[in-house]
């Protein structure tokens, strides 16, 4: 492989986990924006969804299927539609249960919350490795990290080029683009978003308006949540392995990606995702693969210091 | 008269906590309780360290993990033979500390101005990284394995050895009843009512002249401080620095729901907090499994039925239902409890 070929493989790679990322940021965002609170467990929320997804290919006995069958684009689909719900879902009943009772306390009361559902999360996603399905090795290591079969080809489209450019990574555009399309068309033009954008920029006054805060908070975990299920779907199917501890990682990526386009905004977060995925591959390239996290951590801590509503957006800060 | 009773409380504990390692000499069996205390006690300095930022100051510092790494790895590398330095343990614990000390302001200084959200990320970031740059440094700190081994500490002219518990044992609760005889006089200090007058309100406390900007700078070198001696305590009984995965974000969390648990900003509440939580952990999880493999009741191959797979899933519930229902935790101090209940009516005053 050339410089340049070698270049435009992370390039591929980098931009794909990138749009990954920029999903799950978009939840953060989201759910930032609207109540100021730094959902911790959304992380841990998209590893459940990858078991989630995992569980339901077995369930519909597709972890034998040759990519590319029209079997296999059925359960794409399938999955694309299911682990959403089931992420929302989980995601509201959270807020529900846990997060709406905490609205009037201190800042922090919710962020340990979020922490202790971060954990709980993360045990959940250990006990379900130990299911005895044959997906899940008939459950005898609960913690290694799972295969994800091959639901798309990882054939080259690209020929006998060098540089590897798969259906996965089509994949990955096909569904996050329009995705992201249809949020920034809900928010915008849709009543409900006009709700949305009415409590995140003043709760009180929403509420005088009669907008039903709580639940337009609900909606929003729902459809944060959502877009974790579907990140989580791409992402295994991209990356063909999920283990209980993935969500960490990823939750801190996103975080970062978020923070790094402007906490709040949306078009941000989307930037801030492909800057973490393109910063990643380069990385784990020119750099060093160990050093790779540091690196993240480095410029989490450097925006967060230096420039706390991020490169990209300029929204009003810190209402006192 | 009251507040003599109260020192008396206090020192019974303190007695009791001195009798533990002596059953062993008048019941006899294999008992262990003493050695199984040891752990409860470097937790509860760990605690006591993040009580001072969370508790007083009203700063979520979610990489304390990283203070202890921080010092567990100078003491390793202050003694251990393979450096020049080959200090004592009380030159090495004292410079520890300091060491400690520093580290705090130096993550304190740029962000300290950060609000509370932001700083704990920050924090948690800087937990991480510390973990990482431990692990990748390996021509200093011989990366996943750890520095060692460490010699044992010889104090008094007494040689601590690794194998017999209860001198180790008295050390850490000497210097765990100094940590808290610290901690008492700082929280009542001028400093210590400038803390708490931050948490509770900071634009007030800076309008009565406090300088906030300062007192948290303060705290966070303080509780630092205190995180690396429990650290350097820690190492010099392990005969080892530890690994670096031995000083994660888990570890972090589990200090943080002591301080929760326990009653945040109250120092007796830190130190039940972590006789609970890290007591579950050693002791009551532990006897558990063992009890339930010796009667066969459960299997090492059926993950469901070990106790300790669902270790984060009661931790993470105990955070959960602490902030639902009891935010000012099990023993809380009487100032965070009359916070956090406004609508509750103040008692008369004694007559």
């Amino acid at each position: 492989m050339s410089g340049s070929e070698i270049f435009l493989q992370q390039l591929i790679i980098g931009l794909s986990n990138g749009m990954i990322i920029a999903l799950i940021a978009l939840g953060y965002t989201m759910v930032y924006g609207i109540i100021e609170l730094i959902n911790f467990a959304h992380g841990d929320l998209f590893m459940l969804g990858c078991f989630a997804g995992l569980t339901l290919i077995g369930l519909l006995g597709l972890d034998q299927a040759v990519a590319g069958t029209s079997g296999t684009w059925i359960g794409l689909i399938l999955l694309l539609l299911i682990v959403p719900i089931f992420c929302g879902g989980l995601n509201w009943l959270v807020d529900r249960l846990a997060y709406r009772h905490l609205r009037e306390s201190t800042k922090l009361a919710p962020l340990v919350s979020a922490i202790g559902v971060s954990f709980i999360f993360m045990n959940i996603g250990l006990l379900w490795g130990g299911i005895p399905m044959k997906v899940f090795g008939f459950g005898r290591a609960a913690a290694a990290p799972k295969a994800f079969p091959e639901l798309v080809s990882n054939a080259n489209l690209l020929g006998q080029s060098a540089v590897e450019f798969t259906g996965k990574d089509v994949m990955v555009f096909v569904v996050t683009l329009p995705l992201m399309a249809l949020l920034t068309w809900f928010v915008r033009r849709t009543r409900a978003g006009k709700a949305m954008r009415a409590v995140a920029q003043d709760r009180l006054a929403a509420q005088l308006m009669g907008i039903p805060v709580d639940r337009v908070i609900g909606q929003t975990f729902l459809i944060g949540g959502g877009l974790a299920g579907v990140a989580s779907v791409v992402f295994a199917v991209y990356n063909n392995t999920i283990y209980f501890q993935m969500g960490y990682r990823a939750g801190i990526d996103a975080f970062t990606a978020a923070v790094l386009g402007g906490i709040g905004s949306l078009p941000g977060a989307v930037l801030g995702g492909l800057v973490i995925g393109l910063a990643r591959a380069f990385c784990d390239q020119y750099l060093e693969t160990r050093w790779t996290n540091v690196l993240v951590f480095a410029v989490l801590i450097l925006v967060l210091v230096f420039r706390p509503s991020g490169l990209f957006g300029s929204r009003a800060k810190e209402k006192v | 008269m009251a507040a003599r009773r109260k020192i008396l409380f206090h020192w019974s504990f303190l007695i009791v906590a001195a009798l533990i390692p002596l059953i062993e000499l008048v019941v006899p069996g294999n008992h262990h309780i003493g050695d199984l205390l040891r752990p409860i006690f470097i937790m509860a300095m760990l605690g006591l360290g993040l009580n001072i930022l969370t508790g007083f100051t009203g700063l979520l510092n979610l990489g304390v993990a990283a203070f202890m790494a921080v010092g567990a790895y100078s003491y390793a590398i202050l003694t251990c033979d393979i450096y020049p330095f080959r200090l004592g343990f009380w030159s090495a614990t004292l410079i520890t500390v300091l060491v400690g000390l520093t580290v705090g302001l130096f993550l304190g200084l740029p962000t300290i101005r950060l609000r509370g959200d932001y700083l704990a990320i920050v924090t948690l970031g800087f937990g991480e990284i510390v973990e990482d740059v431990l692990k990748n440094l390996d021509s200093i700190t011989k990366g996943t394995q750890g520095i060692n081994p460490l010699p044992s500490p010889s104090l008094f002219g007494y040689q601590f050895r690794p194998e017999t518990y209860q001198p180790w044992y008295y050390l850490f609760l000497g210097f765990l009843a100094l940590l808290v005889l610290v901690n008492r006089n700082l929280q009542r200090s001028r400093v210590g009512r400038a803390w708490i007058s931050i948490r509770e309100d900071e634009l007030a406390s800076s309008c009565m002249g406090i300088n906030p900007m300062k007192m948290k700078l303060l705290a966070f070198a303080l509780g630092a401080a205190q995180c690396s001696l429990a650290g350097a305590l820690w190492a010099s009984y392990l005969g080892s620095s530890g690994e670096p995965g031995n000083y994660d974000f888990q570890v972090s969390i589990i200090a943080l729901c002591m301080v929760i648990v326990g009653g945040m900003g109250n120092i007796g509440g830190v130190l039940l907090g972590a006789l609970v939580i890290t007591g579950f952990n050693s002791i009551v999880l532990e006897t558990l499994t063992n009890f339930l493999k010796a009667h066969q009741i459960i299997n090492s191959s059926n993950v469901f039925t070990a106790p300790g797979n669902w270790k984060y899933m009661l931790y993470g519930l105990a955070l959960v239902l602490m902030m639902r229902f009891r935010p000012e935790g099990l023993l809380p101090s009487k100032q965070l409890k009359a916070e956090l209940h406004p609508q509750e009516p103040h008692p008369p005053p004694p007559s």
